[in-house]
């Protein structure tokens, strides 16, 4: 074990525990597993196809080559990430399992890592066969972007995993009631993080907020990337700084709903 | 040493409000090491507020709560691989088999030999042969057991357990009662029940505290509750108690 007593100390073997309990339920449910790949690759087919219409018909969008692939590749990293921490979370409350959870000596960062683990075993199972698929269908091979893709990554999961943690402590907070916020939170990202286009066609206004959210520095480095062959560090860093403020935030409104569902007694009733 | 330090669980001056509604009002009592204990109530008389608070699972909002020796719910993480828990009302995962479930529980209870100490647990519960099947699968009855299980995997110093025989029938209720008790008698363990079941008090416990309105209403031995009350049954004394007849325990005395 790491540490003292604080709630923050980290004992590895119950980590372990916990993301052997997903590890269970996971591969006890084909559906489970099939729903990590379906949509990731309806997904990328319509956009591979819509890519390929575009590049076929010349103009200044040809250019693009892969633009829209790799951004709903990146979408789904970040999109699935978030879903894969939140779904994992809430099965606890769809097993009624969570006061045992919490009447156990599992600590809250404990908790939470297993969740970010499973959140990558989540997003590993379904992202690698749609990236091979890509490659098969529209030649777009996403592992070619070698360390760009894996600074990508880090930023995106980081975002996705602030953004769980904050999901969780509403649920933790709210029950049930909560629970469509799991589902639909990251697409208020979807607009503002200029996933499929340029932070310049946003209005000046909303291009503010843009550049406040770790992941539109991810999407416009990829555009970059694609585009222009370059590789802009300068936007991981910026983004990596947003991510450290965002996920400290998370993680202290985590503790902030987790503390008011023990005062208002929420985690007796996880129900709606 | 003081009687909060020998406690194994000690609750003083214990007070919860929800949103201004006064669930526990004010309720102390101490049990000692060993003993068996029944908590007994109607419908919101706090016991499960109660029990949630003894396990650090809802912050007081005044008064204190000591259990071996240690703050709840400040001490929660010195203390929780020393207590356990179990109620109907609260699930181990469907889909897991039993030996996932309560292996995954033993790890998080950092139980020294997980696969003996299932062994030994299934045996004794009649378990082995459920061993590997869906928790989900399995009967009312022997998801309790599971349950049970589940609770007795660290041997626990402290067992919470609210209403543990709801929904089974009789016999099965019965064989409970007799492994909690030879639980208790083996491993010398404190055990809080929280019953509607006055048979399964009257059977266990060596205390009675009686919560009504988040008060405690009474509190003695059942046989000092029945001679005091002028009662052959426990269930007469609870009546007595729900229903404001003071007058039945005045006269008996």
């Amino acid at each position: 074990m790491i540490g003292s007593d604080s709630g923050l100390d980290l004992s590895i073997n119950r980590v372990r525990a916990m993301v052997r309990r997903y590890w269970y339920l996971l591969r006890s449910s084909w559906p489970r597993v099939l729903d990590l790949i379906y949509w990731p690759t309806v997904q990328m087919l319509m956009w591979g196809f819509l890519q390929l219409y575009v590049s076929q018909n010349g103009g200044p969008f040809a250019r693009t080559s892969g633009v829209f692939i790799g951004a709903v590749l990146l979408w789904d990293i970040l999109f699935r990430g978030q879903l894969g921490f939140s779904i994992s979370f809430l099965e606890e409350m769809y097993a009624h399992n969570l006061a045992n959870l919490m009447m156990s000596p599992l600590r809250p960062v404990e908790f939470i890592a297993a969740l970010m683990i499973m959140s990558i075993v989540r997003l590993l199972i379904g992202m690698i066969p749609v990236t091979l698929l890509a490659i098969a269908f529209f030649g777009f091979n996403l592992w070619s972007l070698g360390f760009a893709l894996a600074a990508f990554f880090v930023n995106l999961i980081l975002t996705s995993w602030a953004i769980g943690i904050f999901v969780a402590g509403l649920l933790l907070r709210n029950g049930l009631g909560a629970e469509s916020m799991a589902w639909t939170i990251m697409f208020l990202f979807l607009p503002l993080t200029c996933v499929y286009y340029p932070v310049t066609v946003l209005p000046d206004f909303l291009q503010y907020v843009a550049w406040a959210l770790p992941p539109t520095y991810v999407f416009e480095g990829m555009r970059a990337l694609l585009i222009d062959h370059v590789f802009r560090a300068d936007l991981m860093l910026e983004a990596l700084a947003f991510n450290v403020v965002l996920f400290a935030a998370a993680s202290l409104a985590f503790l902030k709903l987790l503390r008011s569902a023990r005062a208002q007694g929420s985690l007796l009733q996880t129900g709606e | 040493m003081d009687a909060q330090n020998t406690s194994a669980i000690a609750v003083d001056r214990l007070v919860k409000l929800y949103k201004g509604v006064v669930a526990v009002d004010g309720i102390s009592f101490r049990l000692a090491p060993g003993s068996i204990t029944g908590l007994l109530g109607g419908n919101g008389a706090g016991k499960t507020t109660t029990i949630a608070m003894i396990m650090g699972l809802v912050t007081p909002t005044s008064g204190t709560v000591t259990v071996l020796g240690l703050q709840m719910p400040k001490d929660r993480y010195r203390v929780l691989h020393r207590m356990n828990f179990e109620s109907p009302y609260v699930a181990l995962p469907m889909r897991l088999t039993v030996r996932q479930n309560l292996s995954v529980f033993a790890q998080l209870y950092a139980v020294a030999d997980i696969d003996e100490r299932i062994a030994g647990l299934a045996a004794d519960l009649e378990l082995t042969e459920f061993l590997d099947r869906p928790t989900g699968k399995l009967s009312a009855g022997q998801k309790t057991r599971v349950s049970l299980a589940k609770a007795l995997l660290n041997r626990p110093e402290v067992l919470l357990l609210d209403e543990p025989t709801a929904s089974l029938d009789p016999d099965t209720a019965d064989w409970v009662r007799g492994r909690l008790d030879h639980y208790r008698r083996e491993q010398g363990a404190t055990v809080l029940l929280a019953s509607h079941n006055m048979t399964e008090v009257e059977r266990l416990c060596e205390r009675v505290i009686i919560m009504k309105t988040g008060h405690i209403e009474d509190d003695d031995t059942p046989q000092r509750l029945l001679d005091r009350y002028g009662r052959e049954t426990l269930e007469e004394v609870f009546l007595d108690v729900a229903r404001g007849r003071k007058d039945h325990r005045e006269a008996a005395q």
